[in-house]
């Protein structure tokens, strides 16, 4: 029994130093003015301020915020009537289904948004599309419905997964006795399928959100150099700018706002389901 | 009423299911391609297969991107189910602790692990290069096959490896004949989960990186601004892997339970 419990040690000294340790030096750089050697440290909050200080950023920010909220409003208006279609699918065509959902993820995400470009860009099969069509000359690449696509595109298939689980899982006996009870087709649905299915969609919403919040990739290849966000600002600073305590003070902010959200999120849901068992 | 919603939901999956390939059929098609274009065909072409393994870089990245992500599975895999076992023995306090640091890197934006590691490695002085990026793909992968190993130890009998060490077997024997094959599948899905994340990351392995050290997504990003249809024909190469594993898969069951039939045919 001792002997077992000693396997863990190598990984808790292992996750202290790999994983805990990091977390804790890009906090400390987020309120720290350092030389080039750590020693000589100051304590200051002056990162915070200079960012919520600057229009700039917070535009940024705002609208990091609001791409991310318009992709996840997106991926659960389309992700759930494929997930539901999945969901009711035969067992032999819904493990097709779900592997032919699963499959383009494994290919590089990158390698995949960088397809778009040639998809999107001037004489691409979207813009002759959309010539058919009399809307010549619109330019697609390199704004942010572009983005707005990319990150749908990467993000959507997380989505549908979490979702169909959530449908797959649910009692199905209860769809039997709404329809003994007398309800119709909507309103089982909504009384009883929606209400199940909504940690499922939960659950989708903090996997679409908060990598959509912090992507950076998606907005360089697709939004050209113009389309910044705050994944971007953060590359900035440490890549091309080397302001690392600025840096890591945008990277506290935005894991600050993330937590804060899924906690709003989650909050929402839980009042949700407390307030269905009160009406049942 | 019932068919006609079978038919818009067939409609909206059809076209789900354009949206997720057509990209990646645009990448096959267009690394065919005659010209530079990546909007218009020009006749059918190897040049850019040819150009790919002549492109030293290139071919570097490709080597990069298999060490990095066989090394981070093979030890992230061993050291994973390890930690697993040990935790579920470990006291309930403890165990929490680790599970809860353990979820940093899982619930975290990606880019805070990247800077995290970024900044540990600069702070002590690492030199940046492969061995950052094996010891942090090593560090985000290990996580995750804890996840998929965990539940699997949970639904086993806790007294199995105590029965077994009565029975005679050292701990060790304990480990390896009775508890491991137990959760064999939670071990092989957590491999799988640790390779395709190793193979697949850019944000972390684009931070960590140095001295020209790349791999296949960093070297993807790094071509956003040129048009460089090399990175077409490599990525049709591992579309086509990766279809021929998953075909391999879906099709040795099936044909050996072919073979299978026939023999209990003739035997009857």
């Amino acid at each position: 029994m001792k002997k077992f419990s000693q396997l863990a040690v190598p990984y808790i000294v292992w996750s202290v130093i790999m994983l805990l340790l990091p977390m804790v030096l890009v906090v400390f750089y987020a309120f720290t003015d350092s030389g080039n050697a750590i020693m000589t440290f100051t304590f200051t909050i002056r990162h915070f301020v200079r960012f919520f200080t600057d229009p700039d950023f917070l535009l940024v920010l705002w609208r990091s915020l609001k791409i991310a909220i318009k992709t996840t409003i997106a991926c659960v208006l389309l992700g759930y009537p494929v997930a539901y279609f999945i969901a009711n699918s035969s067992d032999r065509q819904r493990n097709m289904l779900v592997l032919a959902i699963t499959l383009p993820t494994w290919i590089n995400m990158l390698v995949r948004t960088y397809a778009w470009i040639g998809l999107l860009s001037k004489g691409g099969l979207f813009s002759t599309l959309l010539g058919f069509f009399g809307l010549k000359d619109v330019e697609i690449l390199y704004t942010e419905g572009a983005v707005l696509l990319g990150m749908v595109y990467n993000f959507l298939p997380f989505m549908i997964l979490q979702i169909n689980t959530s449908l797959c899982t649910m009692d199905h006996s209860l769809l039997a006795a709404a329809a003994d009870l007398g309800a119709d087709g909507v309103h089982t649905f909504l009384k009883v399928t929606l209400p199940l299915s909504l940690p499922g969609v939960i659950s989708g919403i903090s996997l679409v959100f908060l990598p959509a919040v912090s992507s950076f990739f998606i907005p360089k290849l697709l939004g050209g150099g113009q389309y910044f966000l705050i994944g971007n600002v953060i590359e900035n600073q440490f890549i091309t700018v080397g302001e690392w305590n600025f840096g890591s003070a945008i990277s506290v902010i935005m894991a600050m706002i993330m937590m804060y959200s899924m906690y709003l999120v989650r909050h929402i849901e839980a009042r949700n389901s407390g307030n269905a068992r009160k009406e049942s | 009423m019932k068919k006609k919603k079978r038919y818009f939901g067939v409609t909206i999956m059809i076209l789900a299911l354009v949206f997720f390939y057509l990209p990646i059929i645009t990448v096959v098609v267009f690394s065919f391609n005659g010209s530079k274009s990546l909007t218009v065909m020009k006749g059918f072409s190897l040049q850019w297969y040819e150009r790919l393994f002549r492109d030293s870089q290139m071919m570097d990245s490709v080597y990069t991107t298999v060490l990095v992500a066989v090394i981070a599975t093979v030890v992230s895999t061993i050291a994973g189910t390890l930690a697993a076992v040990g935790l579920s023995k470990s006291r309930r306090v403890v165990r929490d602790l680790v599970l809860q640091i353990n979820d940093f890197p899982i619930m975290n934006p990606e880019i805070v692990t990247a800077i995290g590691l970024m900044l540990f490695f600069i702070t002590l002085g690492v030199e940046r290069g492969l061995l950052t990026m094996i010891l942090a793909h090593i560090a985000f992968c290990i996580p995750y096959v804890i996840l998929s190993v965990m539940p699997k130890i949970r639904s086993l009998d806790p007294n199995l490896a105590d029965a077994a060490m009565d029975l005679g077997a050292t701990p060790w024997q304990a480990l390896t004949k009775v508890i491991v094959p137990e959760i064999t599948p939670g071990i092989l899905s957590g491999a799988l989960i640790a390779f395709t994340m190793s193979f697949d990351d850019f944000i972390i392995s684009y931070f960590v990186t140095g001295r020209g050290v790349k791999n296949l997504s960093i070297m993807a990003y790094t071509m956003s601004k040129r048009v460089n249809p090399t990175i077409n024909a490599i990525s049709s190469l591992i579309v086509g892997v990766i279809t021929l594993i998953l075909v391999l898969i879906n099709l040795v069951p099936f044909i050996s339970s072919k073979i299978k039939n026939k023999k209990n045919l003739t035997e009857v």
